[in-house]
């Protein structure tokens, strides 16, 4: 059990080595800088629609109204706040105790939905009637199209043509709530494709138009306002864990990873505690396992990315972990030593999607089931010592997958 | 980035340069301060043929060309330079290939490489502009690398021999185009429309405005480009310009297939309607 206090410095890495400041998730540095990772690479075209959402983020955000009808809406609308669930049996299974930060029960149910509607109230704030977004396995998208219902907004989603086949469930849902979603047939024709063709969108509309991009990625400032959006789930988390375990902190906290925001809001819970930080990427799209600095997104982070600097496709079962790149943030906190980055595959996903399903009567989407894959690994290797506590975003539910889980686990996968 | 300054990189820097290539912009300046309006063509390296329609432009009157050095995610660009990016790319083009191949010949205008900042930053700044230098390509341009992003390859270019080319968009404010302009090599590119590269079927309203501020605002050559399909809309563009870009409209004809002679009689058309107007 931790025994670090919260504010003081972290135990971890590089950043405590004499005379450096302790890793905090504060605001970026100039030009939204996380160390050597972030920045703003985009087109001249762009670059004015950055520098506006950069300014209303900072006034929202020092704003007592505006955070007043963004807790408002999360709370009455999201169902906020969600509990932190101690999960008896799978602890019992695993031989360490396991508490889930249950964002799964939030409306449209992933964590997508706290940015969302931080981002739709910018979106008013800034005067503009459209929405674009990119969306992976639909999550964002469906938060997205939700938003825009209830704000009025019109909207149009990007989504793989892929994903659009693997996640046909949520391209309805985003119909039936108003948007348009529009299928990318470029590229791998997964996330990444579908970042692009909303910023090629966003490029020709960006006067009445506001990109609501869905992870800790892009140009600055959206790793910084994402995760700031996101940041509830770690404060929460926090506090309820201290009040089931008698003040403390847990030992580890662990979150999936695709561009990263349920792990970003996550661990700015945590950051500054003395719980180790662990994130999980899909082993098929592990940018930092695998992955090079370089720029794509308007980030400079780590990429899948070949010696010419061509980006490669990435490859999982999870379409919102099939991303080759990380947020800036991460890459940062990664480097130096505060957070670390690991990977699971599919085959273990899946059980662990099972275990989950089985021990607590949870069925978590497939993108969290990586958080828990990597864990029942450790402890079964005893890299998670017995007897830890660990804490675990359960960043979405599994509604969406089933249809495709079920055609994997009943050996006729299309 | 400085930590992007890598051993293979101090290797590149070693030896002289076999510096090729026309200089972009006192070429450019030249054909200007003669009465004459500039046409930019561009041609993706390593399309199969490349090398023969990007002949077939200067011969038909080009007074540069730029060439694409494709990136597997072109957010600037539109269906058919992605295409051709694609295209390109399956055919196992690199920077190294793409100017090996363009050592072989010698263009008789400048060249300037048009690419996006991770093909830039994955090579390293001056390994990048080495490779240019010796492939006879002095000029660049880097769309996805604004003002504050792009100080460091902005140096390592000046000090490789590579003038490096900042875009204006109909939305810079005035300061910013003031510092676009007092940064920019070779020539400002005025960007026409809020959005992609790709023809169009008119010219924007936008591309106009923007080429008087570019011309009240600097002596450098100004050149307007992005959706410019044909000669009709070529001479609209430079009318408040020094000249223009066309680009998709003669990858389509490469994508599907024509022959230089075709691309050659396309650029002439826009020639000969820029002469004439
Ligand atoms: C439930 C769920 N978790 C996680 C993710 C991955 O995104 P991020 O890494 O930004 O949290 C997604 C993306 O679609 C998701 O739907």
């Amino acid at each position: 059990m931790s025994t670090t206090q919260p504010g003081l410095p972290t135990q971890h890495g590089p950043s405590t080595q004499q005379g450096v400041p302790p890793v905090r998730m504060a605001e970026p540095g100039a030009g939204g800088r996380f160390g050597d990772f972030g920045g703003r690479y985009l087109p001249e075209s762009l670059v004015p629609a950055c520098l506006e959402l950069e300014a209303a983020f900072r006034r929202a955000w020092n704003d007592e109204a505006f955070k007043g009808r963004y807790h408002a809406l999360l709370s009455d609308y999201a169902g906020r706040p969600t509990p932190v669930t101690a999960c008896d049996r799978l602890s019992e299974e695993l031989g360490v105790r396991v508490l889930l930060k249950r964002e799964d029960l939030t409306h449209t149910g992933s964590h997508k939905i706290n940015n969302v509607i931080g981002q739709a109230l910018l979106t008013v704030d800034m005067g503009k009637g459209r929405m674009v977004a990119e969306t992976g396995a639909g999550q964002h998208g469906v938060a997205t199209a939700t938003a825009a219902a209830l704000f009025g907004l019109e909207c149009v989603v990007y989504m793989g043509e892929l994903d659009t086949e693997r996640q046909e469930l949520n391209v309805f849902r985003m119909e039936l709530l108003g948007a348009e979603v529009r299928p990318v047939t470029s590229g791998s024709r997964t996330l990444k494709d579908a970042v692009n063709e909303a910023l090629r969108d966003w490029v020709a509309t960006v006067g009445n138009t506001h990109y609501c991009l869905g992870s800790v990625m892009g140009p600055h400032p959206y790793p910084w306002l994402v995760r700031e959006f996101q940041r509830i789930v770690g404060e929460e988390a926090r506090e309820q864990c201290r009040a089931l375990l008698a003040g403390k902190d847990p030992d580890l906290v662990v979150a999936c990873v695709g561009g990263g925001s349920n792990a970003a809001g996550t661990f700015a819970g945590f950051v500054e505690t003395g719980a180790q930080l662990v994130g999980v990427e899909a082993a098929g799209g592990a940018a930092m396992a695998r992955g090079i600095p370089g720029v794509l997104h308007g980030m400079r982070s780590y990429l899948l990315q070949d010696e010419w600097g061509q980006i490669l496709e990435a490859e999982s079962i999870s379409a919102g972990l099939d991303y080759p790149g990380i947020g800036p943030e991460h890459a940062y906190l990664g480097s130096s030593g505060r957070a670390r980055y690991t990977t699971a595959e599919d085959a273990e996903v899946l059980d662990a999607l099972q275990l989950l399903a089985r021990t607590e009567g949870i069925i978590p989407a497939l993108e969290p089931a990586h958080a828990l894959a990597w864990l029942a690994r450790a402890c079964r290797s005893g890299e998670v010592p017995a007897g830890s506590t660990v804490m675990v975003t359960l960043s979405g539910r599994g509604d969406k997958d089933a249809e495709q889980v079920m055609g994997v686990l009943k050996g006729n996968r299309s | 980035m400085s930590t992007e300054s890598s051993v293979e990189e101090e290797v590149w820097d070693k030896g002289p340069v076999d510096e090729r290539g026309l200089l972009v912009e006192p070429t450019l300046r030249a054909a200007r301060d003669s009465g004459r309006k500039l046409l930019v063509g561009y041609v993706t390296g390593g399309l199969p043929g490349w090398i023969d329609h990007l002949a077939a432009m200067v011969d038909a009157g080009a007074d540069a060309v730029e060439v694409g050095i494709p990136f597997s995610d072109p957010v600037m660009d539109g269906p058919t330079i992605q295409e051709a990016s694609l295209r390109a790319l399956q055919a196992g083009a690199t920077p190294p290939s793409i100017l090996e191949e363009l050592r072989a010949v010698d263009i008789p205008v400048p060249l300037v490489a048009m690419t996006y900042y991770n093909v830039v930053a994955r090579a390293g700044h001056r390994r990048f502009a080495r490779l240019l230098v010796e492939g006879g390509v002095r000029g660049a341009i880097v769309p996805d690398l604004p003002l504050e992003e792009s100080p460091e390859w902005e140096r390592a270019a000046r000090v490789g021999g590579v003038e490096t080319t900042l875009l204006v968009a109909p939305v810079t404010p005035d300061d910013r185009l003031a510092e676009i302009c007092a940064r920019s090599h070779g020539f400002v590119y005025g960007v026409n429309l809020m959005g992609v590269t790709g023809e169009r079927a008119s010219l924007a309203d936008s591309a106009g405005i923007l080429a008087r501020r570019l011309k009240a605002a600097t002596d450098l050559p100004v050149v307007m480009g992005f959706g410019i399909s044909g000669p009709a809309q070529a001479v609209d563009a430079a009318a408040d310009a020094d000249g223009v870009v066309v680009a998709s409209a003669l990858m389509r004809l490469a994508l599907g297939g024509a022959r230089p002679a075709e691309v050659g009689a396309a650029v002439a058309a826009v020639r000969a309607a820029l002469d004439g107007s």
